[in-house]
């Protein structure tokens, strides 16, 4: 076998997987740990996240913390999860501070926080507004303190290995050679990210195509609550960038066609500072009525931020004026800028517990891949930051532990997986084949039906429309030919095992949301209008069967906080 | 909006057919508002899926689709097609690095620098989070502040003359970052990374031109980097030539 073994393989090297990384070799001296990646580490979307991290560090209890973020899942979130949660941030944003985050400070040298919306106090802490870069930055230089963390930049999973029930590793196509090898490990953390490219128009990297959830589906465990899908209010139309949240925490107004802050209809005690799931509807509530503005890339409205002044734009903000100058020509500090709601994050994912264990024995997940549940069916902004290191490293910690007690697969057992990985992705992709279908048309047409049948208001009609579209899509890519056929770097291929991951996972989310019959956070029905606690305070988890995805369902998780109805 | 014809001559390399980079010429329609990287990906996605290059945000963060255009090392999701209309555009991988593929370059080397110039908080003692953070001003912030917002996309190293002839040089963007460190007051580190820097090959060839500095989307302005080490290297040296017995 060319490839070393490790007691813990992690997938992805973005915030959490690296915090992982480093919980890891941390817990036991002597394991080493790899970190497969299919870009360079310090390129995971991680890099993206602009407003902030959340943590209760200047409160006298979590309470609070604990309250918002539950209140803001509209209650799906579990909350022996949320309590840990709101706990283990703090620690974990002191020990990024002592890793050389650059947080933006006050005066006295305090790490300095902002409000954000759905929190009821000012908690979020933030390196201007590229704190996720300044994070994965800070973690992956961190990292590369220890000779125990094994690298494989470049490298792109193409299943998970199982022996006797248990995960044993991972197969990996080698991007830069080509080579299709299996990495032996005791225990294996996917930190693989969302899947917002399911959608054409969204915030995410092209990388952010769900390959964990896939993988995991495909080994036999459920995808949690999938229907939920965020979209961030504020994005630039056509391009789908991100335009931070913390414009609105630091004074930003939306306003409408008729020159309104018209969120004072939806949310009028936080404004421009309620929950994201709220504020995007009333973005559709305003375009029914005729109240925005037209542009070649469909309605927008304006996010005003020109009252904060030049001085704390470029102290706060930079970012954002960056991003509106360099990419729409408008210098938000003279000109409102152009924005719409925009598929943004999955709250759903790789179902784990607390502590990021799945139902598949030597399977973790952490980060956005995975539904702990904290985020429920809402996500407060900021708060998937310190998820990513809290359950991170709670990943690390546990996987170790797991470990520990495992042997390594046997060499034999493992080489004919790979041979036989090596031939499947050879005879469905590399050998020329007649197929008729192109990577690119099949998943424009997957967009296109996730766009329609699981946007921001769903109807039974449109959803089953989506089903039935996914299904035949996946049909297609049975006849999928790829142009190229070599072997060095060969993107094509990736593309279409990644597109192969995409239909998984579309088809997990659309059915979890036909057979979700009210409306809860982000998922808003039309034909089930209100929240109904008496059939579904309750995950969803979705099954792979040959006959498509088989929902079950599992209770909600309640501690100390009843549901209620969601005001802000 | 109104579609424009443009011809992009982009480089090809596919090691397993041909011993060295040639060029194809693709012509296309597009729309004002794309960037290069939009025409790529048209072709990777309509015409000629075998094209090959990195990307990911297309937001000017995450530092993958750098490349050459007509000979000026860009972020290629921030240079607009329009911005070259009529002329033709040329695309060609970073030079200065070898070519795996393509449009795609070998940065292995950057990462060995990288990691060479010690690139996390060296301290002696670390205080238990239990005491919360290191207390750090928003003026101690500044000092570093600038040196920190390196994205890793390579555009400094492609524009530097010194790494061109003399590919051992440490670089602009390796710099930088140590500087970043060794500015930032939670920090013990600096002498190791001084003596790194010091010893590297090429950095007294800078003449400090500042091409690195012109071309960093995000401003980091390694150039200033590199000569606030000299200096300080400088004075490093000086001292301990007229006060030996001066170890601080």
């Amino acid at each position: 076998m060319d490839v070393p073994k490790h007691d813990v393989l992690i997938v992805g090297g973005g915030g959490a997987g690296l915090r992982a990384a480093i919980a890891a070799v941390e817990a036991d001296e002597h394991i080493t740990v790899g970190v497969v990646s299919k870009v360079y580490p310090m390129r995971s979307h991680t890099v993206s996240a602009e407003g902030g991290t959340a943590a209760a560090v200047r409160e006298d209890n979590t309470d609070s913390h604990a309250y918002d973020t539950i209140k803001g899942s509209d209650f799906l979130a579990d909350q022996d999860a949320v309590e840990i949660f709101v706990k283990e941030s703090i620690d974990e944003v002191i020990q990024l501070e002592h890793w050389g985050c650059p947080w933006s400070r006050d005066p006295d040298g305090l790490m300095s926080v902002r409000t954000f919306g759905g929190m009821s106090v000012d908690r979020t802490l933030f390196c201007s507004d590229k704190t996720g870069f300044h994070m994965l930055h800070t973690l992956y230089q961190t990292a590369l303190k220890y000779d125990r963390i094994a690298w494989y930049d470049e490298w792109f999973v193409t299943s998970l290995l199982k022996d006797d029930g248990k995960i044993c590793g991972v197969t990996a196509l080698n991007v830069r050679s080509g080579a299709i090898d299996a990495i032996p490990a005791k225990a294996v953390i996917l930190c693989t990210g969302g899947a917002g490219k399911l959608f054409a128009f969204t915030t995410n990297a092209s990388i952010k195509t769900g390959d964990g959830m896939a993988l995991t589906y495909r080994a036999g465990g459920p995808l949690k609550d999938m229907e939920f899908v965020q979209y961030h209010p504020t994005g630039l139309p056509g391009t789908g960038i991100l335009i931070t949240e913390a414009s609105r925490s630091e004074g930003g107004h939306m306003i409408n066609r008729e020159g309104d802050r018209y969120l004072s209809a939806y949310t009028p005690e936080r404004m421009e500072l309620g929950p994201r799931d709220m504020l995007s509807r009333a973005f559709i509530q305003e375009m029914r009525a005729n109240r925005v503005f037209e542009g070649p890339y469909g309605e927008y409205v304006h996010l005003d931020i020109r009252h904060l002044g030049e001085e704390l734009i470029m102290e706060r903000l930079p970012f954002v004026r960056e991003l509106a100058t360099e990419y729409v020509g408008i210098d938000p500090v003279y000109e409102p800028i152009p924005v719409r709601p925009v598929v943004h994050y999955m709250m759903g994912g790789i179902h784990t517990d607390a502590n990021a264990k799945t139902p598949v024995d030597g399977l973790y997940a952490a980060g956005e891949a995975a539904c702990v549940s904290m985020n429920g069916a809402n996500r407060l902004g900021s708060n998937s930051l310190s998820e990513i290191i809290v359950f991170g490293a709670r990943s690390g910690k546990a996987a170790v532990e797991y470990a520990s007690e495992q042997e390594f697969p046997e060499a034999n057992t493992l080489s004919q997986m790979a041979q036989a990985e090596k031939k499947r992705i050879e005879e469905q992709f590399l050998k020329p084949r007649n197929g008729n279908e192109r990577v690119a048309t099949i998943r424009r047409d997957l967009q296109l039906a996730m766009e329609q049948g699981a946007g921001i208001y769903r109807t039974e009609e449109e959803m089953k429309t989506a089903c039935e579209a996914i299904r035949k899509l996946l049909k297609r890519y049975e006849q999928v030919e790829v142009d190229d056929k070599s072997s060095v770097f060969n993107t094509d291929l990736i593309a279409a095992l990644e597109l192969g991951y995409m239909l998984d996972v579309a088809e997990a989310l659309a059915h979890s949301a036909l057979l979700r019959e009210e409306s809860r956070g982000s998922h808003a029905r039309e034909d089930f209008t209100t929240r109904d606690d008496e059939r579904f305070l309750q995950h969803s988890l979705a099954y792979q069967t040959p006959e498509g995805p088989r929902i079950e369902y599992l209770p909600v998780s309640i501690t100390r906080w009843q549901p209620e109805e969601r005001k802000y | 909006m109104s579609a424009k014809k443009i011809t992009m001559r982009v480089t090809r390399y596919r090691p397993e057919q041909e011993d060295a980079p040639t060029e194809q010429a693709y012509e296309l329609e597009f729309p004002d508002d794309w960037v290069v990287l939009d025409a790529l990906n048209y072709i990777k996605d309509d015409v000629d899926g075998t094209l090959t290059f990195r990307w990911s945000c297309r937001m000017g963060i995450c530092g993958s689709c750098g490349m050459m255009v007509n000979g000026e090392p860009k972020l290629t999701c921030a240079a607009f097609l329009r911005d070259y209309y009529p002329a033709e555009i040329r695309v060609e991988p970073l030079q200065y690095f070898p070519i795996i593929r393509d449009l795609v370059i070998d940065m292995t080397d950057f990462l060995h620098k990288l990691k060479a110039i010690t690139p996390w908080i060296v301290r002696d003692e670390e205080k238990p989070l239990a005491e919360g953070e290191y207390l750090q001003t928003p003026a101690q912030l500044a000092d570093y502040k600038q040196f920190s917002m390196c994205i890793n996309c390579m555009l400094c190293y492609s524009a530097c003359p010194v790494y061109g002839h003399e590919p051992e040089f440490i670089g602009p963007a390796a710099i930088a970052l140590a500087h970043r460190y060794n500015l930032d007051s939670r920090d013990e580190g600096q002498e190791a990374r001084q003596q790194v820097i010091a010893s590297s090959e090429g950095i007294w060839d800078c003449t400090l031109v500042g091409e690195c500095t012109e071309v960093c989307p995000k401003r980091v302005d390694p150039a200033m980097a590199i000569q606030r080490t000299k200096v300080a290297t400088t004075t490093e040296w000086a001292k301990s030539m007229l006060m030996p017995w001066g170890k601080q």
